[in-house]
């Protein structure tokens, strides 16, 4: 067990756990931030995705060991008070199915537009395919986050 | 079914008023049993009481009103969609109203089994009847209060108006409506007066998913829990021998590791200490009955088609004289893999065994029938036992089964203690319930360029079609027709998973119906529209499928899909299929990359009756279609020594985003009952797929995965 100082959406948190767990069960057990999902637990669904230091990875493969002063933004810290362009996107389109994946979905998209804020069909495509969606709301993601790409232009 | 069919019911056996202490009317439904095929009302309605019901109505003294659905939401829409169309008859504007979880209780409710694509099918009438009684009862005592006839006054956008122009909301009368008598013989509007049914309505649970709000069973969390972690035999046909839980003890945040039957519960403190106790577990397993390999299943399979002992499912003219006449036979075998359902939510359930009462929460499409298999098996009384649903991440028939709360029930009684059962993905993959494993051998008859014949023999692991699957089309199509079916009992557990049978007997068929339109020289989709001509709807009660629907459902695709007047350099493939009474036909459009294939469009026409929620509707269908597309290319599941080949997603491969074509999807119009779309879109998929892909490499496909017969693919891929 270790102490671990970490800022998760804005705030300053201190947690005591073993070394070798992953930030998903962190976030879920420890700190009931249950936005994210735990899909696979190796990193090949995407539904566990955050920002660590606003890039998009996979919560479910990276132990606290590695994560001492770590900046985290969970799909509960993505905006304050009202929704984020690429949210608002995925409401317009009524995106979700079953809904499990969307927080992974969302997390992958933001981080992307943030990269490329003007992508076209094939860059999103490729960026969003780590991400599996079982019910395949797959065309309503890929538009959703060329929306989102046009509201935040 | 027309729209404006008289409703059946009696209003009383079904719904019951009563004043809200708090101000307001309260209307109880049932919404399950409305929606169930075979449920009948109860016997005795002098003794309905509220816990009769399983769904309420509250309106509000601010006119307001508040929906609470127990109908099990597994992404489907029906939490969105059922509630449009009650909403629709009471005649309150979308915006006024919100949809909530209701408190599920199989004590007192004991009809709550959804499932089947049919939610909206069976709740059409019931919920619209409800809409308009409650309607109804509140222009009654608008009236009552203005003293003028019921007869002068009319309701909409939940306001009340009489021929003096006078005005009241909803929430005005809302106190007094609740004494008044249950109005009978209510009217309901007709399609045009429509005004959210037809309509977008987004997704009641938008705001909460997307912000990440717990809503799933894996997000609930309930004071002193143990989060568990379960080792089952790895291989089917297993059990334990001895174990050493030494390690697994010393794994810091496990509290406890305990055996029932052939599997060991490690309960811990949090879930990663729970899930690195059982990789530390050692056990000792040995052979219980025989360990299977898929080699051995294809064997079994091909003897059955090949051996004479098959069931017969239906059975027309005389096939066998049929074939001795004929100027040509086609004959074909297709084969598919078991196939997991890969919830992206692993299963997982709370349970907590208390001297009181036995606490179960979680995802779980069938609450009633779980909740009596686990008073049987911790020997509780049903009484003792409260279920809550929580919304399921996905479903696809996993989450009928309920295996799961099971263990979680029985770890708590054994334990004495809250836990909560999390399978990692590598239990769910490898702890399922298949879909089994089918081979299909059809031939068919030609003589002087008609079909004349169709023998169709299925060989399917453990189960085979049911119901009214063998009075599919082509029956009734084709005057000598037979259908049988025989099956291998294996030890690996095997049961329904999205359109279950047709899934893969909707595959075989339309590719079978694509290469007999090439051996007669005919267009594919003109084979179909001929063979319907020959299809008098009504006539056979079995076949309930209707002619011209499908007709006008291919007509539909044919215009929408450009077929046969497309681009140089795409090449298309057809489908159409009934099931779950809905009517679909999809042409699938590739193009060549490199010689290989490219899946870019896919076409759907679908005949739905009313569609009531289209934004939802389009979504099932998109998802069933891209569901089916993914699974005939990619989704490959076997066995070797009982065990099973693939546990995670870095071998198993789901249908990800590049390889996912647009989906278009059309409705054909008209004013007939609505129908269910969980599942219906799904089936054509496959057959569509093959047939393009063949119209462009000449290759026929009878074997799923089509990957695995399709050189290079993955090469394809990354050029």
């Amino acid at each position: 067990m270790a102490s671990y100082n970490l800022k998760i959406n804005g705030k300053a948190v201190a947690v005591t756990v073993d070394d070798d767990t992953p930030l998903l069960w962190v976030l879920r057990d420890e700190l009931n931030l249950v936005g994210t999902k735990f899909g696979c637990g190796i990193a090949q669904c995407g539904a566990c995705t955050v920002h660590l230091d606003g890039t998009a990875v996979r919560s479910c493969s990276i132990p606290m060991a590695s994560l001492e002063g770590a900046n985290i933004t969970t799909i509960e810290g993505l905006s304050d008070d009202k929704l984020h362009p690429v949210q608002e996107a995925w409401k317009e389109l009524d995106v979700p199915q079953c809904g499990y994946c969307q927080a992974g979905q969302i997390m992958t998209a933001t981080s992307f537009l943030k990269q490329n804020p003007n992508p076209n069909s094939e860059q999103i495509r490729t960026a969003m395919n780590g991400n599996l969606c079982r019910c395949a709301s797959y065309n309503r993601i890929e538009k959703a986050v060329a929306l989102a790409a046009k509201k935040m232009s | 079914m027309e729209n404006q069919n008289k409703f059946t019911l009696s209003r009383r056996n079904f719904i019951r008023t009563s004043a809200l202490a708090s101000g307001g009317l309260l209307i109880g439904f049932n919404f399950l049993t409305s929606c169930g095929e075979t449920a009948a009302p109860p016997v005795d309605i002098s003794k309905l009481d509220f816990k009769d019901f399983n769904a309420f109505i509250k309106i509000a003294e601010n006119g307001y009103v508040t929906i609470f659905s127990p109908n099990p939401e597994i992404g489907q829409g029906v939490k969105t969609s059922m509630p449009m169309i009650i909403a629709e008859e009471l005649d309150v504007p979308w915006d006024h109203v919100s949809v909530e979880q209701g408190a599920l209780d199989t004590t007192n409710f004991s009809r709550q089994v959804a499932g089947g694509s049919q939610s909206i099918r069976f709740g059409w009438d019931a919920l619209r009847q409800t809409g308009a009684t409650a309607k109804q009862m509140l222009i009654n005592a608008a009236a009552a209060k203005w003293g003028v006839e019921a007869s002068t006054c009319s309701a909409s956008n939940g306001i009340i108006k009489n021929s003096n122009g006078d005005e009241l909301g909803y929430g005005d009368v809302v106190n007094e409506a609740a004494h008044l008598e249950i109005p009978e013989d209510v009217a309901l509007k007709t399609t045009k007066d429509y005004k959210i049914i037809g309509k977008d309505a987004i997704n009641v649970d938008i705001d909460a998913i997307i912000t990440g709000k717990p809503l799933f069973g894996l997000d609930y969390v309930a004071e002193n829990m143990s989060y568990v972690s379960v080792i089952r035999p790895p291989a089917f046909g297993q059990k334990i021998n001895t174990f050493d839980d030494t390690a697994a003890k010393a794994v810091n945040g496990v509290s406890e590791v305990v055996q029932f039957g052939d599997k060991i519960a490690v309960l811990a403190s949090n879930t990663w200490a729970a899930m690195k106790g059982k990789k530390t577990l050692k056990v000792q397993w040995t052979n219980d009955s025989n360990l299977e390999n898929t080699a051995d299943h294809d064997a079994e399979l091909f003897k059955i088609l090949d051996g004479k002992n098959l069931e017969i499912r239906r059975e027309d003219g005389n096939v066998k004289q049929a074939f001795a006449e004929a100027d040509k036979v086609l004959e074909r075998t297709y084969e598919s893999p078991f196939l997991p359902h890969n919830c992206m939510e692993p299963m997982n359930f709370y349970a907590n065994v208390t001297a009181d009462k036995v606490h179960l929460v979680g995802p779980i499409q069938t609450p009633a029938g779980t909740a009596r298999r686990i008073a049987d098996l911790i020997n509780r009384s049903e009484e003792d036992i409260h279920l809550e649903m929580t919304r399921m991440g996905g479903g696809f028939g996993r989450r009928l089964y309920g295996d799961f709360a099971l263990e979680a029930a029985e770890i708590s009684n054994l334990t004495k203690q809250p836990v909560k059962v999390i399978f990692s993905r590598e239990d769910d993959m490898a702890a399922g319930i298949y879909r089994p494993a089918i081979k299909y051998r059809i031939a068919a008859s030609i003589k002087d360029g008609n079909v004349t014949g169709y023998h169709l023999k299925e060989a399917a692991i453990n189960s085979n079609m049911y119901g009214l699957i063998p009075h599919f089309f082509p029956a009734g199509a084709i005057k000598n027709y037979k259908v049988e079916s025989g099956n291998y009992q294996s030890n690996i557990t095997t049961g329904a998973w999205r359109a279950p049978y047709t899934n893969f007997l909707a595959f075989a068929e339309q590719s079978f119906f694509d290469e007999l339109a090439e051996l007669l020289e005919t267009d594919p989709i003109q084979l179909r529209l001929d063979l319907l001509k020959n299809v008098k709807d009504g006539e056979d009660p079995n076949i309930q499928y209707s002619a011209k629907r499908m007709t006008d459902t291919i007509n539909l695709v044919a215009k929408k899909s450009n077929w046969g007047n497309t681009k140089d350099g795409i090449y298309q493939g057809f489908a159409a299929y009934y099931s779950h009474n809905t009517h679909v036909a999809e042409v699938v459009d590739i193009t060549l990359k490199n010689g290989l294939p490219l899946v870019e469009k896919v076409t759907v026409a679908v005949d739905c009756g009313i569609v009531v929620n289209p934004t939802g509707a389009k979504n099932q269908v998109e998802g069933g279609v891209i569901d089916g597309i993914g699974h005939a290319m990619y989704g490959d599941f076997s066995f070797e020594n009982g065990q099973p080949q693939h546990v995670n997603f870095n071998t198993y491969r789901l249908i990800r985003m590049k390889e996912t074509p647009i989906i278009e999807t059309y409705f054909v119009d008209n004013n007939l009952s609505p129908t269910g779309l969980g599942e219906p879109g799904l089936p054509p998929a496959g057959g569509a797929l093959a047939n393009a892909i063949k119209a462009a490499t000449g290759q026929l496909l009878t074997k799923q995965p089509f990957v695995k017969s399709i050189q290079k693919y993955e090469a394809n891929l990354k050029v």
